[in-house]
């Protein structure tokens, strides 16, 4: 019994990508861009401020960090409380230090469940950019317009009646259905973290601008995936950092991007590895530290 | 089926001298793998494409990353060390990007294929199906490159049990199909003569650092020593080293110049080895090396139970 003739057909064979969301194209092509005083690299530190319902949703998936074991999960509930309430203190204070500011992925959810945290992300900062109600409320294909356009709607009328309008749009596990990015921009967001195929920003067809995600150097990705070692994650982080600034020379301004998820790196025996990172790259006199809607904000302004 | 009998048994140890041109003892190579991963690509019954249900916007940023930045980073790479390429094609590239193929091609890198797209397999195809889309991948390369493509390494990995056959019976001189070796290999199937071509798992970017997890530089490290053992077992009978790399892993901007120190290292090194494409390697090893080989093999025997 053969493969359905189906299996040999390419309708989607064509000159460039095989839809319809983004054109193809190269990096080093783009127009040059130019960062603030002359500056090679924008480094953009983003911060995963998440909410994991001790319920998860039934399917097709969960976003990752979520619940592991059957109900009720209370180790993994409890673990991620610890990055909303010691992880993420200890990281503000090493950003702080490093006077390098952050852009913050929050779940809604939180803004009624931990008031305070919401406030001083807010005070120290940081700019908070919308990260869906809470982490049950993915992203996929085929699922009914109507409720996607809900859960949109939900989490950035809570945002607005917190006195927060976020520019920016991260969903939870990063997934979207085919209507997600026109969705998100009729709903007044400029830039998404979900796709993560460039370095830099691109325009989409029909949706926000895609901001860069380098999921490859995530902490999480390196230390829980990989199973390296935070010392190993921050010397990556580094040889990045010496690249693009070399890439810079002849391509104009580079992003460094850094995921930060608390309950990952803001572990006591790892926080050092942070802050001695942070120490090296806010010496580096290349580089610009900034909010993603500060750099998307520039970038745009340019592409203009 | 216990086994398939596409080789021989064959002992690494008294084998007849295999020596490369200029008498070099190692023949060194590197595949990138240039891919094309559909957002919606229909669902084979043996294996699905996407860990999410289309479309998997993660898995498919992941890998479009390599054609919008990594693969330029590797070309760079490579050109500065001249270091020609041969590349593991998904042939669609040549219709969704075909300037990236013409100046890939213009470098004087081969290209052989891997199949249509890597979200496509041939678990279930029949006969005549996987036939269909070799040959389809044959005429790809061929119109948009000139070349006539003689390597093959299945999509993602996938075969059926024709599909080496089916190689020899399209006029392909070698597979990267099959790990048994560090020589290339003389198979066991009618028609043309085919060879395997040491290809890599072990040392494949995508098992250094997605299976192993390695860092940017304990995946140098083992390159080097790969390199250093199989140069120096090359002095007895000539060894093959392939290095295959995908661009949106090695690609990344913290993985590509902790790369170049082993494409560095190999250019040191290119008084003692032969810097070539896999093609190379298989021309020359049919036109002085297969029958040698052939009746070495002959000897070792073995169980002839199927």
């Amino acid at each position: 019994m053969p493969l359905d003739p189906n299996f040999l057909r390419y309708p989607m064979l064509r000159k460039g990508m095989d839809h319809d969301l983004y054109p193809a194209a190269n990096m080093f092509e783009q127009p040059k861009v130019s960062w603030p005083d002359g500056k090679s690299v924008a480094l953009m530190v983003t911060v995963a401020v998440e909410f994991f319902p001790l319920t998860p949703n039934d399917g097709p998936f969960r976003a990752a960090g979520h619940m592991a074991t059957p109900f009720p999960d209370f180790r993994t509930f409890t673990a991620r409380d610890y990055g909303n309430r010691i992880a993420i203190y200890r990281i503000m204070d090493a950003l702080a230090a490093a006077n390098i500011p952050a852009t913050a992925f929050v779940s809604s959810a939180l803004i009624d469940r931990t008031p305070k945290l919401v406030q001083d992300i807010q005070s120290t900062g940081w700019e908070i950019a919308a990260h869906g109600e809470d982490m049950n409320n993915i992203h996929y294909g085929d699922m009914p317009l109507d409720v996607e356009q809900r859960q949109i709607e939900a989490c950035l009328s809570a945002w607005s009646d917190y006195g927060v309008t976020p520019k920016g749009w991260m969903s939870p596990g990063r997934g979207q259905s085919e209507d997600t990015l026109s969705l998100l921009k009729r709903a007044g967001i400029e830039w998404t973290a979900d796709w993560g195929n460039d370095d830099m920003p691109y325009a989409m067809n029909d949706g926000p601008v895609a901001m860069p995600y380098t999921d490859e150097m995530e902490d999480r990705k390196c230390i829980t995936i990989l199973g390296q070692n935070e010392e190993v994650w921050s010397q990556q982080v580094i040889g990045a950092a010496d690249l693009l600034a070399k890439e810079a020379q002849s391509h104009g301004g580079r992003i460094l991007h850094l995921a930060l998820t608390p309950y990952i790196i803001g572990q006591p025996f790892r926080i050092k590895f942070l802050r001695d990172l942070l120490t090296e790259l806010a010496g580096r006199d290349d580089l610009w530290c900034a909010t993603a809607s500060e750099i998307y904000t520039t970038w745009q302004e340019q592409m203009a | 089926m216990k086994d398939p009998k596409i080789y021989g048994h064959w002992p690494y140890r008294d084998r007849p001298k295999v020596t490369w041109p200029g008498d070099k003892k190692l023949a060194f190579w590197v595949a990138p793998n240039i891919e094309y991963y559909e957002l919606h690509p229909p669902k084979n019954p043996h294996r699905s494409p996407w860990a999410r249900p289309n479309p998997d916007i993660v898995g498919y940023a992941y890998r479009d990353h390599g054609n919008r930045v990594g693969n330029w980073r590797l070309i760079e790479a490579m050109e500065k060390y001249n270091i020609p390429g041969t590349v593991s094609l998904s042939v669609a590239m040549c219709d969704h990007f075909p300037e990236m193929i013409d100046t890939v091609n213009d470098l004087g890198w081969e290209f052989f294929s891997h199949g249509v797209y890597n979200t496509r397999y041939a678990y279930g195809m029949d006969r005549a199906q996987e036939r269909q889309m070799l040959q389809y991948t044959i005429d790809r390369i061929k119109a948009q490159t000139g070349q006539q493509t003689r390597g093959y390494l299945a999509p993602a990995l996938t075969h059926t049990i024709h599909t080496i056959e089916l190689l020899a019976e399209l006029g392909f001189t070698y597979s990267c199909d099959l790990f048994q070796d560090d020589q290339p290999q003389p198979l066991n199937v009618p028609g043309n003569p085919l060879v395997s071509m040491p290809y890599s798992l072990e040392v494949n970017d995508h098992y250094a650092f997605n299976v192993f997890g390695m860092s940017p530089q304990q995946y140098t490290d083992i390159l080097k020593r790969q390199f250093d053992t199989l140069l120096e077992e090359g002095g007895t009978s000539g060894t093959v080293m392939c290095i295959p790399i995908h661009a949106y892993l090695v690609g990344r901007s913290h993985r590509i110049s902790p790369f170049e120190e082993i494409l560095r290292y190999a250019d040191e090194h290119k008084d003692d080895i032969w810097i070539t494409r896999a093609g190379d390697i298989a021309d020359h090893y049919l036109a002085n090396h297969y029958d040698d080989a052939r009746t070495h093999i002959a000897q070792f025997g073995g169980s002839d139970a199927a």
